[in-house]
């Protein structure tokens, strides 16, 4: 026990000493926390579209000033009849140009419809999706309020869309969990393989193994302090989802952090096995960074909806850990849900630490080469 | 070309008929040897003589192709744990951890060893008083010579019977390596048996008993005095205003059997013993070398060394 602790203190002066390690450890998570969150921001806020009103009545200019007042959008130009449209694109500060038809009012309370257009800049094809199902939802919802309430017309089937579990449509709601998977297994996997090799590469493994300690010492000493800082990581990242972000946790926080505790035993192993198979730094640096942080950003559902995939990467996605983590932590902050909707995946999880630590075992050479 | 010393039962190191490859390479070739209790046994060698995978299989680094090897009794595949709690090591390269401080290695790795540093203090004292004035420095911010007298406090930390040093003193400068050399005469006085490796022919007289080494196989074994003794061969060394030329001429000289460049000489053997210093001196004079300088010169473990390669190859 005397060697472990040893070892231990040994460990966290590697890691206090080195400022690179350091900023990985403490820096990056929250860095890259905010810049998914704040900055690279998929939500749509602020648009500036352009109106070509042809027919100036009142139902236009409400129309106008509830599609500017939704926060979504601002008012940018006020086209004439005649306008070049494309012009206006072309000058690029403009996403989408709302047309209304001449007589519009009247020709709604007549005949129940008028005419409006939505033109929408479609070079970025999902903002121009999304700005032109927010500006005909919010058209929709006023004319039916309150124009067509008096009205009575048959057979008229109203969709009424409610996004349950994450009602503003926040992207942040994605990309909390997507990023303490990412940064669980950077730090739990590319932290652990590369301090092991580096004893390696520095010939320090050969006196460690020359001695008296045995391997389950040396790996358990090298992973323990890992352990905790991911821990402390995982605290720290969920915590600025919360509070800053505003992230809901529904269900048990106890539970969340159980799991987030297996997935880091997870990564960790599989830190080992990475540092098991790798001769020096660079390689486990270049394994880690290509095998696991490429396809934790890829395939596990973060970014990319996994069912969009052509079907060969449908498959491989199931051998990513990360893409069973991501549903366990969305279910247990976003749906409140417990451990009999998330069984399968942490059984997964499980099954995935089990087998990375029985290969490392395999591999763990007590000699050299 | 193994000399029984008759201490076969104080036997501290023995290894016998071991052969070891690499993926294509054959690093030692059925190579046998006994280290006594208390010994100094030096292994000389160049780079590649294998040296270090020796060394390596006997701290249960490396495993055999063929042969045995035991160290205090203990067989170094079946007793490895065993080993691996009485030997001292000291790796070629310099590995200790270079962002710890002096005494953070050292405490280090007296934990590993499952003692402290009080403990074993009596036995490093010597070595540690030199560098303990600079224990809260990095150990990657010591001078070469205090890095070896690091890793050697480190490695006898938990009282070896047995210190196995890799080249410990190459990349060290003369004083520090006089110094390194001194402080083993010191623990071989306290008991312990050491086997030490080093490409420096002049450290071999320092020893007890050296094996020379090539190529993975052991030349010869013995006291460096009976080795040197065992030269018989007239040996001159010689000198010239160009060594460069003096060195052709004279191996283009029918009656030279070797000539090699020996720090400011060259080391001359005839082709018999018969052949005298004037018959060099009167050759090289017609062939126009000034400020030449011929004479008798006693045989060092690099002559022996040199005259061994030569029968070999």
């Amino acid at each position: 026990m005397k060697q472990f602790i040893g070892f231990l203190k040994k460990e966290f002066l590697h890691i206090f000493r080195d400022p690179r390690t350091m900023m990985i450890i403490f820096l990056l998570p929250i860095v890259q926390l905010l810049l998914f969150g704040k900055v690279i921001n998929t939500d749509i806020q602020n648009s500036r579209i352009a109106i070509l009103d042809q027919s100036h009545d009142n139902t236009t200019r409400e129309i106008t000033s509830k599609l500017v007042s939704s926060g979504y959008f601002v008012l940018g130009d006020e086209l004439m009849p005649g306008d070049d449209v494309e012009d206006v694109f072309r000058k690029g500060k403009v996403k989408m140009v709302v047309t209304f038809g001449p007589e519009f009012e009247k020709s709604l309370e007549r005949d129940g419809k008028a005419d409006v257009q939505l033109l929408a800049d479609a070079s970025d094809p999902n903002t121009a999706r999304i700005l032109t199902n927010y500006a005909s939802g919010i058209i929709n919802d006023y004319v039916k309020k309150e124009k067509l309430q008096n009205l009575q017309l048959p057979n008229q089937i109203n969709t009424e869309v409610r996004m349950l579990y994450n009602e503003g449509l926040k992207s942040v709601y994605m990309f909390v969990p997507g990023i303490m998977a990412m940064i669980l297994m950077l730090i739990s996997a590319m932290m652990t393989s590369i301090s092991i090799s580096k004893e390696k590469e520095l010939g320090t493994m050969e006196v460690l193994l020359a001695s008296p300690l045995k391997p389950i010492q040396i790996v358990l000493g090298k992973v323990t302090p890992y352990l905790l800082l991911s821990f402390i990581n995982a605290l720290t990242i969920i915590l600025i989802g919360v509070f800053i972000f505003g992230v809901p946790i529904k269900g048990s926080f106890v539970f969340l952090m159980a799991e987030s505790f297996l997935f880091i035993m997870m990564a960790l192993s599989l830190g080992i096995l990475i540092s098991t198979i790798a001769p020096n730094q660079m390689v486990a640096m270049f394994i880690s960074v290509l095998a696991l942080m490429l396809p934790t950003i890829l395939l596990s559902g973060f970014m990319f909806p996994i069912e969009n995939m052509p079907l060969p990467l449908r498959i491989l996605s199931h051998a990513m850990p990360p893409r069973w983590f991501i549903v366990i932590i969305k279910n247990i902050m976003l749906k409140g849900t417990g451990i009999l909707f998330v069984w399968k995946e942490t059984l997964i999880l499980m099954f995935m630490t089990f087998v990375f630590i029985a290969l490392s075992i395999k591999n763990f050479k007590i000699r050299l080469e | 070309m193994f000399r029984d010393t008759g201490y076969k039962y104080a036997a501290m190191i023995t290894i016998q008929h071991i052969s070891k490859a690499y993926k294509n390479v054959q690093a030692i070739t059925d190579i046998s040897l006994e280290v006594q209790k208390g010994e100094l046994f030096g292994l000389i060698g160049p780079d590649g003589a294998g040296k270090t995978t020796l060394m390596r299989i006997l701290m249960t680094l490396l495993i055999q192709d063929k042969g045995t090897a035991t160290m205090n009794g203990f067989d170094v595949i079946k007793d490895y744990k065993k080993i691996r709690n009485m030997v001292g090591y000291m790796p070629g390269r310099f590995s200790l951890y270079q962002d710890l401080t002096v005494e953070e290695n050292l405490n280090f790795f007296a934990t590993v060893f499952k003692t402290t540093v009080a403990e074993n203090y009596e036995l490093i004292r010597d070595i540690y008083i030199q560098i303990e004035p600079f224990k809260n420095r990095l150990a990657g911010k010591l001078s070469g010579g205090m890095k070896q007298k690091l890793a050697l406090s480190c490695a006898l930390i938990h009282k070896p019977e047995i210190l196995i040093l890799d080249e410990p003193t190459t990349g060290v400068d003369a004083v520090s390596r006089k110094e390194f050399w001194e402080m083993l005469k010191n623990l071989q006085q306290k008991g312990i048996t050491i086997l030490v490796s080093t490409p420096y022919m002049d450290e071999a007289t320092l020893c007890n008993r050296v094996a020379l080494m090539q190529k993975g196989k052991v030349l010869d074994i013995d006291t460096p005095r009976n080795l040197v003794e065992g030269y018989t061969r007239k040996l001159y060394a010689i000198r010239s205003n160009d060594m460069h030329r003096l060195i052709l001429d004279l191996r283009s000289y029918e009656k030279t059997d070797s000539a090699y460049a020996f720090g400011q000489y060259l080391h001359v053997t005839g082709k018999d013993d018969e052949v005298e210093a004037t018959e060099f001196e009167n050759y090289l004079l017609k062939k126009d070398h000034h400020e030449l300088q011929v004479f008798d010169i006693a045989p060092t473990i690099e002559d022996v060394f040199m005259e061994l390669l030569r029968e070999v190859e």
